[in-house]
């Protein structure tokens, strides 16, 4: 092969693959997801059912996935899971496209995770809770009394010293540690940070590690930690199969509760592709699907997800509306407080 | 060829080389300092992402954490590298040598991750260490290895082991045997011969090895969060930590820089070493 030949045959394949990728774009979903979206068995029948291929960038914190966005080009992006108390952070910077409300299942969800005032801006809704639980206690319950998970004072009381693993994320833990002195999680103010603060290290002299998500699950799962401050069905009912001993309490205290939300870009090139993948992952089938990921479990917004009996006993659903009575929600702070919090944080974890 | 002939063959030998130091190195590096000037919330420029760094004693710490950790795995790689390299040179027969160091740098063909999680199951509570320790009946009581800084600089140690065995491997290949003959002939013991001649000579190997080490364990993320566990944060840990929720890329940029400053120091320390012709 000669040069020139050579090049115009790479030309040539340059200008096929390009055509392809055009070709199949329009058929494409691009998704900035959490893990639990990234299942095959969540996805598979959404593309079966409309021929289009979604294509899933996963991130971890809003942070990073807001950083992804704002390195990519108008129109890269079509859906985004987001924490719910993020969803204003997305709207702040012009991203999110209001949804309709009317062709969303709002009637089946239950109505303790609508969360309007997170979701809500101007009037307008730009996330829909798709997916919730609780950071709170989870332990083996072979290791521990369960009586005493019924208290968030177990866990900075003696008793357990050694064996808890705290899981590394300052809002959840840091709004459990509020809950634990009577503080509500929506009211919290830099006037409080000091009182938490002690509670966090006294946990932190307890515990045997600050984990993250893997670690965390891979601590009660190995019987490396007994308690997880901080767990919850997030990290004991992908495996209550294989681990029954597993469970979570919603101790006296309350829990705090989280929910991820889904957002449609607004810059989206696929808007009516983007509203038939949120339609299908808030459908029964959908939520049964995105509940049970093999990422986390979790429970499904929709009150009618399809899930089998033996998935609503793991996931507790009966329990739920006494639960949902008694958590108290994600600290949602302003960006001066969230920095000030994050900063008792990194001193807790530096605390030796 | 005339002089400017040569400058311009010289100057279009080392285009490419600056070019791409210029906008993958230099300019990401601007970059990083021009957004370190302007912190989340304040209206204009400010030093408030370095003056929190001193303030804070946490931050600090994270530094203190990362140099503590840093110095103390590229010492104890040196001590095990030095006489490993010294078998592989110079007791391993010749013709084994090319295996042997093949199956020394075996670990760098692993994935990092990988090799991290492949440690923490090794040193879990249940793990392979503490099993074997307990059934041999040497301990009564498993220990905590995992999520400690122990296991850090276990994992970097592993790691380093092996970068500083090449470095020092090829120095030792490089002397000529009629030094160590020479200092016999002179009255050195084998002791003596290697303090006095080996050794000095051999430091290139070493620095080149122990800055290499220490550049790349300072600003390592993976190893510290997957066997560390976050009951102390290093540096790198504290940097991500700005990202992850919060966004805040200017807190982020802040701290690299600062990263970097130590980074430098540490070559300036190491630089009459670090001369390519001698290493």
């Amino acid at each position: 092969m000669t040069p020139r030949s050579f090049y115009r045959a790479a030309g040539t394949a340059l200008v096929l693959i390009l055509l392809a990728r055009a070709a199949s774009a329009a058929d494409e979903l691009n998704a900035l997801v959490w893990c639990d979206h990234s299942d095959p068995n969540l996805l598979k029948p959404f593309e079966d059912a409309t021929g289009a291929k979604v294509n899933v960038k996963e991130f971890e914190g809003t942070g990073a996935g807001l950083a992804i966005v704002e390195q990519s080009q108008p129109g890269d992006w079509d859906v985004m899971v987001i924490d719910s108390i993020d969803v204003r952070r997305g709207v702040d910077r012009g991203l999110f496209e209001p949804l309709p409300e009317d062709q969303l299942p709002f009637g089946d969800i239950f109505p303790e995770v609508v969360m309007d005032a997170m979701t809500k801006i101007d009037g307008k809704r730009y996330g829909i809770t798709e997916k919730f639980g609780y950071n709170t206690i989870g332990f083996n319950k072979s290791k521990v009394d369960p009586a005493d998970m019924q208290s968030m004072a177990s866990l900075t009381s003696d008793k357990y010293k050694g064996r808890i693993a705290i899981y590394d994320y300052y809002l959840p833990v840091m709004g459990m540690a509020a809950m634990s002195i009577g503080k509500k999680t929506a009211d919290l103010t830099e006037a409080d940070l000091p009182a938490i603060k002690e509670v966090l290290v006294k946990m932190k002299a307890n515990a045997k590690a600050v984990t993250d998500v893997v670690a965390s699950q891979t601590a009660l799962a190995t019987g490396e930690a007994d308690i997880l401050v901080g767990g919850g069905e997030w990290v004991t009912a992908g495996i209550a199969k294989e681990n029954p001993d597993l469970d979570f309490s919603v101790p006296k205290e309350g829990a705090v509760l989280w929910s991820q939300s889904l957002a449609m870009f607004k810059d989206s090139k696929h808007k009516d592709l983007a509203l038939k993948f949120i339609q299908y992952v808030l459908s029964p089938e959908g939520q049964a699907r995105l509940a049970t990921s093999s990422c986390y479990w979790g429970m499904p917004a929709n009150s009618k997800a399809a899930l089998n009996d033996e998935q609503k006993t793991i996931l507790r659903f009966a329990e739920q509306p006494d639960f949902l009575k008694r958590a108290q929600p994600y600290p949602a702070p302003s960006e001066a407080l969230d920095k000030k919090m994050q900063d008792v944080w990194t001193e807790m974890l530096q605390a030796q | 060829m005339s002089a400017a002939a040569q400058t311009r063959i010289g100057w279009a030998s080392v285009t490419p080389a600056l070019l791409w130091t210029l906008v993958f190195f230099v300019v990401p590096f601007a970059a990083m300092g021009v957004a370190s000037l302007f912190p989340e919330g304040a209206s204009g420029l400010s030093l408030a992402n370095y003056t929190q760094f001193f303030a804070n004693p946490s931050y600090w710490l994270a530094l203190v954490n990362s140099l503590e950790v840093t110095t103390l795995v590229t010492i104890i790689s040196i001590l095990l590298a030095y006489p490993f390299a010294w078998i592989l040179a110079f007791v391993v027969p010749e013709r084994w040598q090319r295996l042997a160091l093949m199956l020394a740098v075996l670990p760098f063909w692993t994935s990092y991750v990988v090799r991290s999680y492949s440690w923490l199951l090794v040193l879990a509570e249940k793990g392979a260490f503490n099993s074997a320790l307990l059934q041999s009946g040497l301990l009564s009581d498993p220990v905590q290895l995992a999520n400690t800084r122990a296991a850090t600089i276990i994992g970097f140690v592993h790691f380093f082991v092996m970068l500083l065995t090449l470095t020092i491997y090829a120095n030792l290949k490089q002397l000529s045997p009629n030094y160590r003959k020479a200092a016999a002939d002179l009255g050195a013991s084998p002791v003596q011969a290697f303090i006095h001649v080996i050794l000095p000579l051999t430091l290139p190997g070493i620095m080149v090895g122990a800055f290499l080490t220490f550049v790349l364990a300072i600003g390592d993320y993976i190893t510290p969060q997957i066997l560390g566990g976050n009951n102390e944060l290093l540096l790198p840990q504290l940097i991500m930590m700005q990202i992850g929720r919060r966004g805040d890329f200017a807190s982020a940029s802040a701290l690299s820089i600062i990263l970097m400053l130590v980074v430098s120091i540490a070559y300036l320390a190491c630089a009459r070493w670090l001369k390519i012709e001698r290493a």
